[in-house]
């Protein structure tokens, strides 16, 4: 029987909108592959408007390691390149012609194959994007071998998607996919499971572990905080579960099937439920049409990680979610004073905890306005590490890299401090002052 | 509701930069913001956030402090007609006793926030509401006869020297209402200290009653009149003279309460000072080299502004230490110190002022070898892993 292991701190933030337990077919006629989804790469494109691709043909690579590939996820059409200032490249719109070709890689005995071998189909296929590194969540470097791999079975963020329920018709395809990357390893692959009964549990060639609590449980960085916690010089990938399942397929079929499960979820969704789409598909696609201008938040990813994107834009590479939220651009009398049933928070300084467990419909108001820091001891109860957050978030502020590193830099990423974010009382942006103190540590170390 | 938000919504362009009222932004904004929760939304990161703000948090620490004041209140009316033999009914009493407070309130925030609302602009910060509680505090650990430009006085001195010369709210070393008392204290120590500072009218002499000596329970105790300490159950409902805000115990537990459940007081504080507080008593009790010394644990307690200091002062988040393993030596401290001031210390008949002035000083000190230990904690892990290599 796996190891359990408890956390206490966390936070469940209970919304409306969870997705059904249901998987639609829908037709996407426009996908793109959007260089700002990748931490810490810069773009060279491959390919110009007008091009034919397959699924499968790269898009861009990385200028400084050209290994890295990105690929179409359907055969199509380059569509549009677009550009934002500076011409920073945004997004490769690619329109699907329904075709359905793809390049083909051959497939693969994962047993008898090398590691060499591996890493060169993940490499041309523009799979290998899927695996990313700690320290620093960017995308693995090729030439590296992980100490282990470590994949989180589960997301706890809120109206996250059951991996239990989406995987449960991939479990072979996810089985190669570990196998592909127990390869690329000298040491282990840890899967990270709930208590509940869970397909991954029974998964070969891996080391299981249970996760109790509440989010951010499910996040792969306290999990690897809670396995085989990470120290300086360490190096550890990691992979989402539905990633995974993207590189079984790979050796198995032999192409690059991006198709994934997406929840489209919140309380602005009518009928929250599943869909069944490849990578980088187009949002509004998903949504109804009355969400065009009605001045919702479209989220791609969840309410504390996820990205802003308009109702045209393009669901992210490493998002398996869609949530859609009201704006809370309001003015509000005497919000601060009012007794406050129906407001959620952490603290109980809102009459809402005599409510229990209801579901909540939050807004994107920031009920307040950005201050000093002032309250201490709260960043801690929603940070299941040891690790003291108040102090890293000012030694990222100060710039201090020697402290940064002494304080545990390596062992965090900005989504384990989104919890942090939604509960400050100071409004400040945690998860960016993270973001740029690991950017800072890694230009450093590099 | 919407007529005043048009009008807010009209004149707001005056205030913005480049308007006649530009130089009265960061006061337009307070107000603006005080009336309505603005209507900022989240662009990147967390795409909700909590309902939490700096204005309901300080909002919950004043509601925690009403009971201290309503009480406070009263007993100075009721401590001015023990004094003067005056049988006066509940209302009169609280009518006498909000004539003498409420000046000093009005003075203390007036003044505070004048230099709250300069340095916000000149910054162009938003104006912290930290002063909310600190302007509430300083009326509360005031004598009720204190002249209002003391007040006035020392609570810009704390504004300015304790809190807006090192950065502004959260960034002060001292604990500002704290700072303002001490500054009284030895600036003008003829209205802050003696047996006729504490009951209102007192000082004058005229009328009083007899066998009033309007002594506190400290000071009765400094002189080694032990017997004539008030019972348990008077310094407990606080029926004694004193500071305004001090002397009723339960207020100040009830206080306690509301900040410990709303999560917004620190309890390791709370009771790590409590804690303090028995432990240093009791060492006192094994050597009872005067009468002092051998007070009970309770008195001690129940007397002087020990549990007003632990409970709303000691627990100040900016002053404290950060750490929750830092607030537990914090409290401790802050509570052995308080009682060790009061009881060597003649002059001083109050130590918890001091205590806490003194704690805030190594509060810093104690959150670097918490630090520290976390990071050793993190190195050694870091070895223990390159040995088993």
């Amino acid at each position: 029987m796996a190891e359990t292991k408890r956390i206490k701190k966390g936070l469940n933030i209970n919304l409306l909108g969870e997705a059904q337990k249901k998987i639609a077919k829908i037709e996407v006629s426009e996908f793109a592959l959007k260089p700002t989804d990748f931490n810490g790469i810069f773009p060279r494109l491959l390919v110009k408007e007008g091009d034919q691709v397959k699924a499968g043909t790269s898009v861009f690579c990385d200028k400084y390691r050209e290994q890295i590939r990105f690929s179409s996820p359907v055969s199509g059409k380059i569509e549009e390149i677009r550009r934002g200032d500076k011409r920073i490249l945004l997004e490769v719109v690619i329109k699907d012609d329904k075709a359905g070709d793809y390049e083909d890689f051959g497939k693969t005995d994962i047993a008898s194959a090398d590691r060499g071998k591996i890493k060169e189909n993940l490499l041309k296929s523009g799979v290998w994007p899927v695996i990313r590194q700690r320290p620093y969540n960017v995308i693995a470097n090729p030439d590296d071998t992980p100490q282990a791999v470590f994949i989180s079975g589960f997301d706890s963020a809120p109206l996250a998607p059951d991996y239990g329920f989406t995987l449960k018709d991939d479990l072979v395809d996810f089985q190669a996919g570990v196998n592909a990357m127990a390869k690329l390893t000298d040491g282990k692959v840890f899967i990270g499971v709930p208590a509940t009964d869970h397909p991954l549990a029974g998964v070969k060639n891996a080391e299981i572990t249970c996760f109790e609590g509440p989010h951010p449980a499910g996040n792969v960085g306290i999990q690897i905080h809670h396995i085989q916690p990470l120290n300086k010089g360490d190096l550890v990938w990691t992979v989402n579960p539905q990633d995974v399942v993207i590189i079984g397929r790979l050796f198995t079929q032999g192409r690059y099937n991006p198709s994934i499960a997406v929840a489209v979820t919140g309380s602005e969704i009518k009928e929250p439920q599943y869909y069944k789409v490849n990578k980088g598909a187009l949002v509004s696609t998903l949504l109804s049409d009355e969400l065009k201008n009605s001045g919702k938040r479209i989220i791609s990813g969840n309410v504390l990680t996820g990205e802003k994107v308009s109702y045209s834009g393009y669901l992210g590479f490493y998002h398996n979610q869609v949530t859609v939220i009201p704006e809370g651009n309001y003015h509000e009398f005497f919000g601060w004073a009012l007794p406050g049933f129906g407001k959620f928070s952490f603290s109980k300084a809102f009459f809402s905890w005599a409510h229990g467990t209801r579901k909540y419909r939050l807004d994107t108001n920031l009920h307040g306005g950005l201050r000093s820091y002032v309250m201490t001891g709260q960043y801690e109860k929603v940070l299941p590490m040891d690790i003291l957050p108040m102090q890293l978030i000012k030694a990222c502020l100060a710039e201090d890299i020697d402290l940064m590193e002494k304080l545990g830099i390596y062992e965090v990423d900005e989504e384990d401090f989104a919890l942090v974010e939604f509960i400050d009382t100071s409004k400040t942006e945690i998860q960016s002052i993270i973001r740029k103190g690991i950017d800072l540590v890694r230009k450093e170390m590099s | 509701m919407k007529a005043l938000r048009n009008y807010l919504d009209k004149i707001k362009p005056r205030f913005q930069e480049g308007g006649k009222l530009e130089k009265l932004h960061s006061t337009f904004d307070a107000f603006e913001t005080f009336l309505f929760v603005p209507d900022k939304t989240t662009f990147k990161g967390s795409h909700i956030r909590d309902s939490i703000d700096l204005k309901r948090t300080m909002t919950v620490v004043l509601l925690a402090l009403m009971p201290a004041l309503l009480f406070g209140i009263w007993n100075v009316g009721y401590q001015h007609s023990l004094a003067f033999g005056k049988d006066a009914g509940f209302w009169q009493i609280a009518g006498f006793g909000l004539m003498k407070v409420l000046p000093i309130i009005v003075v203390s925030y007036v003044s505070g926030l004048a230099v709250e609302f300069i340095f916000a602009q000149y910054r162009k910060h938003e104006v912290n509401e930290g002063f909310l509680v600190s302007g509430m505090l300083i009326p509360l650990v005031m004598p009720p006869d204190i002249p209002l430009w003391m007040v006035a006085v020392s609570t810009v001195f704390a504004v300015i020297l304790g809190k807006e010369a090192f950065g502004g709210t959260g960034m002060n070393v001292f604990n500002p209402a704290l700072l303002a008392r001490a500054f009284l204290f030895f600036a003008y120590p003829a209205s802050m200290t003696g047996d006729t500072t504490w009951t209102a009218g007192l000082a004058n002499g005229e009328g009083i009653a007899d066998g009033y000596s309007g002594a506190t329970p400290l000071s009765n105790a400094a002189a080694e009149l032990v017997d004539k300490i008030p019972s348990v159950s008077d310094l407990f409902f606080g029926f004694i003279p004193g500071s305004i805000g001090e002397t009723s115990k339960l207020a100040i537990i009830i206080g306690a309460v509301i900040l410990i459940l709303t999560g917004i007081g620190s309890w390791r504080i709370m009771l790590s000072g409590l804690l303090g507080g028995v432990t240093m008593t009791l060492i006192f009790n094994a050597f009872a080299a005067n009468k002092y010394m051998t007070i009970d644990p309770l008195t001690q307690i129940l007397m002087g502004s020990f549990l007003f200091g632990m409970v709303f002062m000691a627990t100040d988040p900016v002053t404290a230490a950060q750490t929750n393993k830092g607030k537990w030596i914090y409290g401790f401290l802050a509570g052995f110190f308080a009682i060790m001031v009061r009881v060597f210390n003649p002059a001083y008949p109050e130590g918890t002022m001091l205590a806490i002035l003194l704690m805030n000083t190594f509060a810093p000190l104690i959150d670097h070898y918490v630090i520290e230990a976390n990071i050793k904690r993190r190195l050694k892990r870091a070895n223990a892993v390159v040995k088993t290599k």
